[in-house]
């Protein structure tokens, strides 16, 4: 089942009296338990499309369904229990929580979004920091972590609530190359392990050579391979 | 909840200076105010006092219509037996009154032989007197502390003036009800220290003294003094003796009496009102630096984490929880200023005390402030800061709920 369906969706950014149109009649599909990237050059839309999937914001035409919801409809309060229930965030700067430690940060979407109860919360958060080889660090503040340590932390509090789906955008874009490849194999395993499906915005090759589609954008259109893989017929490969 | 008071307080303890300087701000002000609402409640409650049990009492029972003639004393309006004798059952049956004193209050003229001035003759029985306005023996400050038949207690200022001393022989002339004059004999028994107000030229004989030199062929009383169990009780028992008593009517079909409370009979009520209105305006400038340097922090804290907030708001956090986090954080930096300034106004209070300072008040000399931390004072002004915090921290915490996650996401 496919679990993000988009379909002839465009967006419009209005600034002034100039109208921008972002993303223009983008259709794809991605697949449960799939690695998606949208690549492209800077100002090609994939962020927009990111924050679209990720309910951060509407579409301006065209229909979006996310796990089965139509995202386009979501006011902001169904909004965040949507992205609370099914999307996890992964982000450039990883945006940890300073003033909690990692496990905290692991924590935060079960107690804050979920709400989940004390020993199963403890119990997840233990699992999920142990994932992400995180247990030695438990205790630490974020300004205690090095960039690919709290990255790491970063995809745990991602992958706590067990999302459907988890948004990464330019997760490696702020860590060296090794620490990279460390992240990208890790996003990997998880996946493998937990069977979510993950979607990024990237540039970095590496992430592109990972995954199993690609989407490419350019100018807020998506250019279509000559030769898609087969059953990914809207997909592109580079 | 419990994970959003830890965050709510990590934060407020995230800048330590601004939260310290804040917290400074708002426990100097609360401070300020303690101490100032300490000071001025004893400097009120010794004027109180001092009027109260000096002369007036806390309640004053007349005959309707006296209050209004009370700078001539008029005779024709005193309360005859049988008005004094429903008085006196009426006050019998209050638990809240503690004691009672029936005066005759007349205007007379007094004479050491040579020279002459007026005086305000109050004739009382000694012991309800004393037990109605305690105050009264210990402004005795030459002399006996009795007032025996015969004798006389001279007001300070007069008996200066007029140069009597213990022991000397005056006469008080009076005009009777029916306009003849009679006088009478008195030996100086006592000088009285002066009060502040009308009751300067207050001298004091016995009440039967009274009736003689009046020539009152029946008991007739000017007014009856009434001394509480608590002050504060005043209102109330005003309102039930006007009650109780306001069902006795003349031949007219108007009440006999007039029931008055201390704060209707002395101008010094004004100064203790105003008083309160010096206190509600430095607890509006209390709120008014409360309310500005909360805001002003949690503003900047909102702007300075914009980011943060975008993460928490894509991650699935719940406006309300946005709004919460803040209002808690306010309210955090709010407690700990009540708390700190609870403190330093407590210190403040101790210091005052130990220091023994000294004021004088009217004819009063070298009076020690003594100044109390009443917890009910430091309550309300506490409550009075979280309340304002609250309200200051709104703005900010709503702000902070309605920020677009994209573009919080976007400030650097």
């Amino acid at each position: 089942m496919d679990l993000v369906v988009a379909e002839s969706i465009s967006k419009d950014y209005v600034n002034g009296k100039v109208r921008i149109r972002a993303l223009n009649d983008v259709s794809f599909r991605v697949g449960g338990g799939t690695f998606v990237s949208f690549v492209g050059p800077s100002g090609s839309g994939k962020t927009t499309l990111l924050n679209l999937i990720g309910c951060l914001d509407r579409p301006t035409s065209g229909r979006l369904r996310v796990a089965g919801t139509d995202v386009a409809g979501l006011d902001r309060r169904k909004g965040a229990r949507f992205r609370g229930r099914h999307l996890g965030f992964i982000f450039q700067d990883f945006n940890l929580i300073p003033v909690l430690t990692v496990a905290e940060n692991v924590e935060y979407p079960l107690v804050m979004v979920r709400g989940v109860e004390g020993g199963k919360r403890r119990a997840k958060v233990a699992r999920l920091v142990e994932a992400v080889g995180m247990a030695d660090e438990r205790d630490k503040f974020p300004d205690q972590l090095s960039g690919g340590q709290k990255q790491r932390v970063a995809i745990a509090r991602a992958l706590v609530t067990e999302p459907d789906l988890v948004l990464a955008d330019e997760p490696t874009a702020n860590l060296d190359s090794h620490t990279a490849g460390l992240i990208i194999r890790l996003m990997k395993s998880m996946r493998d392990t937990l069977g979510t499906t993950f979607v990024f915005s990237t540039h970095d090759m590496r992430i592109v050579d990972a995954v199993d589609v690609v989407h490419t954008l350019r100018d807020g259109t998506l250019v279509k391979a000559a030769d898609p893989g087969p059953g990914r017929e809207g997909e592109s490969r580079v | 909840m419990f994970k959003l008071v830890t965050i709510a307080l990590r934060n407020v303890f995230r800048y330590k200076r601004r939260t310290l300087l804040t917290i400074s701000l708002i426990g100097i002000g609360v401070a300020f105010v303690l101490v100032f609402v300490s000071v001025t409640a004893s400097f009120k409650s010794l004027m109180i006092s001092e009027i109260t049990d000096s002369m007036l009492g806390h309640v004053q029972i007349h005959r309707k219509g006296y209050v209004a003639s009370l700078d001539s004393l008029p005779l024709n309006l005193n309360l005859g037996p049988q008005a004094i004798k429903t008085v006196e059952e009426t006050l019998a049956g209050f638990p809240e009154i503690l004691a009672f004193s029936p005066r005759i209050k007349f205007g007379g003229v007094f004479s050491n032989f040579i020279e002459s001035t007026n005086i305000r003759v109050n004739a009382v029985d000694p012991d309800k007197e004393t037990a109605t306005v305690p105050l009264l023996s210990s402004r005795i400050i030459e002399g006996s502390r009795t007032i025996a038949p015969g004798t006389i207690l001279v007001p300070e200022l007069l008996a200066r003036g007029m140069k009597v001393k213990i022991g000397d022989v005056a006469v008080v002339v009076a005009t009777n009800e029916d306009g003849s004059v009679n006088g009478f004999q008195f030996t100086v028994g006592g000088i009285l220290r002066s009060v502040t107000g009308p009751g300067g030229r207050d001298g004091y004989i016995h009440i039967e003294d009274g009736r003689r030199i009046l020539r009152l062929e029946e008991p007739s009383v000017s007014e009856v003094a009434v001394r509480l169990k608590k002050i504060g009780s005043r209102d109330e028992v005003v309102a039930r003796l006007e009650k109780t008593l306001g069902e006795h009517k003349n031949a007219q079909g108007r009440p006999v009496f007039e029931i008055h409370g201390w704060t209707k009979l002395t101008p010094f009520f004004n100064i203790v009102q105003m008083i309160d209105v010096m206190t509600f305006f430095i607890q509006l400038m209390l709120i008014a630096v409360v309310l500005i340097s909360i805001m002003n922090v949690m503003l900047m804290a909102v702007y300075e984490r914009t980011r943060e907030i975008g993460t928490m708001a894509a991650i699935g956090t719940q406006p309300g929880r946005i709004i919460s986090l803040f209002l808690l954080e306010g309210l955090g930096l709010g407690l700990l200023g009540a708390a700190a300034g609870a403190a330093l106004g407590s210190l403040a209070v101790v210091l005052l005390n130990v220091s023994q300072v000294r004021f004088n008040f009217g004819q009063q000399k070298g009076l020690i402030l003594s100044s109390k931390m009443n917890p009910v004072d430091i309550l309300t002004i506490s409550l009075i800061v979280v309340a304002v915090t609250l309200l200051a921290s709104l703005r900010p915490a709503r702000r902070a709920s309605a920020l677009d996650p994209i573009k919080a996401l976007r400030q650097v």
